[in-house]
Formats: C-alpha cells, sequence, structure tokens
C-alpha cells in the first residue's frame, strides 16, 4: 500500500465514523448557531458596528468551533481502545498524520461553510460576490489550524486537564494564521481584490508550508507509547 | 562549573550596575529613565538566545533521545520565560513615564507577550506530564513547533501593526547611540548571558538529581 493510500484509509475511516454517528458534526453545528447567538447578544443591534468587527467575529467562530473538533481528533482511538492499532500499522507514521490533517480540515470546512451561510442570513450580509477570494481564504487558513490543531491533539489526549492545555498550546502559535486569514477576509468582503493581501496569503501558504512540514517530521515522536 | 560562572555572572552584573548608573550619560531627552534599557535589552536579547537552545535541544532530543538534552531544553525554556517576563516588566516599567502608559499593542510588544504565552504553555505542558520520558517527546515537539513560529509571528505582527499606523511615535529608544550608552549596554548583555548561562546550569543539576530520586 502507497503513503497516500495509507492516509487516505485513515481519513476514510474518520469519514465513515463521522458519517454514521454524527456526534461531532451535530455537536459543532449547534455550537456555531449558539454563537451566532453570542455575538449578536453582546454586539447589539448596531449593523455598522457588526458589519466592520464581521471578519474577525468569523474567524473567532472558526477558531471556537476547531478547538472543539480538533481536540476530538483522538479521542476515539482512546476511548475505544483502539491507539495499539494506530501505533502497530506499518510504514511511515506520518500517513497516519497527514490522514488525520486531512479529517480534520474537511470537518472544519464543512462547519465552517455552514457557519458562513448562517451568518450571510442571520446578519443579511452579502458573502455571495467574496465567495471566490473567501474559497481560498478560508481553505489556506483552515490548513494552518488543522495542521498544527491536529498534532498537539496527539499530545493532549494523553494529559489530564486537556480542555484546557489544548487552547493554550494551539493558540498562541496560530496568531500569525489567524492574522493573515482575517485579514484576508477582510479584504474579500470588502470586494477588494486578493493581489491587496498578498503579502498575507503568502505568510499563509508559508505557515501552511512550515507546519505541516514540522507535523509530518514529528509526529513519529508523539504516537510512540 | 557552575559555581565559576555564578561569581562571573555576579562580576558582571555588578559591572554592568556601574556601567549603566556611573558610567553611562544621562540620556537628554528621556532622562534616567532610559537606564532601564540596560536591563530591557539585555533580558530580551537572552530570552531569544534561551528560546533558541530550547530549539536546538528539543531536536537533539529527537534524534538521540539524550535526556541530556531534554534538560537543557527544559532549564533553558525556564530561564527563558523568566527573562521574557522581566522585559515586558521592565518594559511596562519604561513605557509608563515615555509613552505615557504601561501597555500598547506595538507591533514588538505583541509578538513578544505571544512568545512569552507561547513558552508558558510549554512550560504548562511539561507539568502535567508525569511520565518523563513523555513529557521530553512532547514538549521537544512543542519547542520545536514554537520556535519555527517565531519568524511567523513576527512578520504577521509586524504587518498587522504597520498596515495599521505608522510606529513614528512608539519608536522606542534614543535614534543613534552615544559609546558611552552603547559599551554599557554590551557589558550588560554579556552579565546577563552569564546569568542565563549560570541559572541554566544550575537548574540543570536540579533537574538531573530529581531524576536520579525518582528513578
Amino acid at each position: 500500500m502507497t503513503y497516500a493510500q495509507r492516509a487516505f484509509i485513515v481519513l476514510w475511516k474518520d469519514v465513515v465514523t463521522e458519517r454514521r454517528s454524527k456526534a461531532t458534526l451535530n455537536a459543532l453545528l449547534f455550537f456555531s448557531l449558539m454563537l451566532l447567538f453570542l455575538f449578536q447578544f453582546t454586539l447589539g443591534g448596531d449593523r455598522e458596528r457588526l458589519v466592520s468587527a464581521l471578519p474577525g467575529l468569523l474567524w473567532l467562530g472558526f477558531v471556537l468551533s476547531g478547538l472543539v473538533g480538533l481536540g476530538r481528533t483522538f479521542l476515539l482511538e482512546r476511548e475505544n481502545d483502539c491507539w495499539d492499532g494506530l501505533l502497530l500499522t506499518p510504514g511511515d507514521k506520518s500517513a497516519i498524520y497527514l490522514g488525520k490533517v486531512a479529517g480534520n480540515l474537511l470537518l472544519m470546512l464543512v462547519v465552517e461553510v455552514i457557519l458562513l451561510a448562517l451568518f450571510a442570513l442571520f446578519f443579511n450580509v452579502d458573502v455571495a460576490r467574496a465567495l471566490p477570494a473567501l474559497s481560498l481564504v478560508l481553505p489556506l487558513g483552515t490548513v494552518g489550524f488543522a495542521a498544527v490543531g491536529t498534532l498537539f491533539a496527539v499530545m493532549t489526549a494523553h494529559v489530564r486537564a486537556r480542555e484546557v492545555l489544548f487552547p493554550v498550546l494551539l493558540l498562541p502559535v496560530e496568531v500569525p494564521v489567524l492574522l493573515a486569514s482575517v485579514k484576508a477576509t477582510e479584504a474579500a468582503l470588502a470586494g477588494e481584490p486578493l493581489s491587496a493581501v498578498a503579502p498575507w496569503l503568502q505568510l499563509l501558504v508559508a505557515a501552511d508550508v512550515v507546519y505541516l512540514v514540522a507535523g509530518v517530521l514529528t509526529f513519529d515522536a508523539l504516537l510512540e507509547g | 562549573m557552575s559555581r565559576i560562572l555564578g561569581w562571573l555572572a555576579a562580576l558582571g552584573l555588578a559591572a554592568g550596575m556601574i556601567m549603566a548608573f556611573g558610567v553611562a550619560p544621562r540620556e537628554v531627552t528621556q532622562g534616567n529613565v532610559q537606564r532601564i534599557m540596560y536591563l530591557h535589552v539585555p533580558t530580551v536579547l537572552v530570552a531569544y538566545l534561551a528560546f533558541a537552545v530550547v530549539f536546538v535541544a528539543s531536536i537533539a532530543y529527537l534524534w538521540r533521545r539524550d535526556p541530556a538534552a531534554d534538560r537543557l531544553a527544559h532549564a533553558s525554556a525556564e530561564v527563558g520565560v523568566l527573562f521574557t517576563g522581566l522585559t515586558i516588566a521592565a518594559g511596562a516599567i519604561w513605557g509608563k513615564p515615555t509613552w505615557g502608559t504601561w501597555w500598547t499593542w506595538d507591533a514588538r510588544l505583541t509578538s513578544v507577550a505571544i512568545l512569552f504565552v507561547m513558552y508558558l504553555g510549554y512550560l504548562l505542558l511539561r507539568g502535567m506530564i508525569e511520565d518523563g520520558e513523555r513529557a521530553a517527546r512532547y514538549s521537544a515537539v512543542v519547542g520545536i513547533v514554537a520556535a519555527l513560529d517565531i519568524p511567523l509571528v513576527h512578520f504577521s505582527v509586524y504587518w498587522w501593526r504597520t498596515l495599521h499606523q505608522p510606529p513614528s511615535m512608539l519608536k522606542p529608544g534614543p535614534a543613534s547611540m552615544p559609546e558611552g550608552i552603547l559599551a554599557a549596554l554590551l557589558v550588560n548583555v554579556a552579565a546577563f548571558a552569564l546569568l542565563y548561562a549560570y541559572f541554566v546550569a544550575k537548574r540543570v543539576i536540579v533537574l538531573r538529581r530529581e531524576e536520579e530520586v525518582l528513578a
């Protein structure tokens, strides 16, 4: 079996499990709906204030629901004692990492698209014209989150107080991704061309590459024992 | 070895004090407050050195699995966090009379604050894992990712601020340094580097004894 096939099998297993149980996705969708309510309650009815804060709020929603989802990456393996199964996988273990990253990416993107649609619906924001730009910005930013989030989720799966530790470790590292994504989303929603925020997109690509490479190289060391 | 380092650090710090308060001239516009720079700049430079050591020691640990590399990373991260904290505290004390505010979301302040939080998380992770070998592996990964993140944090935070407002009013420090000031600064940088080496050497010894007791 090739490396890509092994990564795909891990992804496929998670997708099938999730499709049958819908445990994470359902919880995340309700969670993001609650977030929308909270944003509305805390910001009040001022539309101008809301529109100017929208890119930040959008990513705050992605990050918060992402934290919940990413933190659960290896929970299934822990709860069902499948950890040894993962350890016994032959060949390069980083294929597991890439499969898990792809699964998290997929999960986060689904939540993000729905959250975006809910934003457009509830806050009467016109996201349609920004869609081409957003379809580039959202995956780029989400890869950065999923790459480090998946890596750190392995560690926090084995640590007590993981609910606290996971965000504390992940959020500071994600500051560059968050800043770049918010800036690019701001430009996209304002209808500016993406070339106006080219440095931010380059930073996003650089961050994604750095995180993924670091993840592939260090994942093996996390899995042992 | 660590005793010699300790005496050297003490001597260096004494020399640094003399240079900072005796030899270096009083800065014209800022007055004596400027002398905080002799603490502020050395601590931040040494903090960066400390995190670089964490990075190298973490890679070395994952490569060779030598517990000594892990102890070095652990000790260096602790001293680095201490020095980053000192930098932020000294900067705030300097900022209040000079800028009129303890804190501002300037690019450099923000990136050092993120650094501080990142390595606090690193130490938190260490504290939460009982198994020494696992703690070493996990924190080595975090030490590597955090160090790789430092340049990204710097660029992003710098653009984030400078695209917003020009840094004209928040240019810290004198534009060009007279010789007395520069010499005092260099002596203090050397002194704090020695202090860092002393702390790390001592901490490594303590960590090794802890491991021996627990083993």
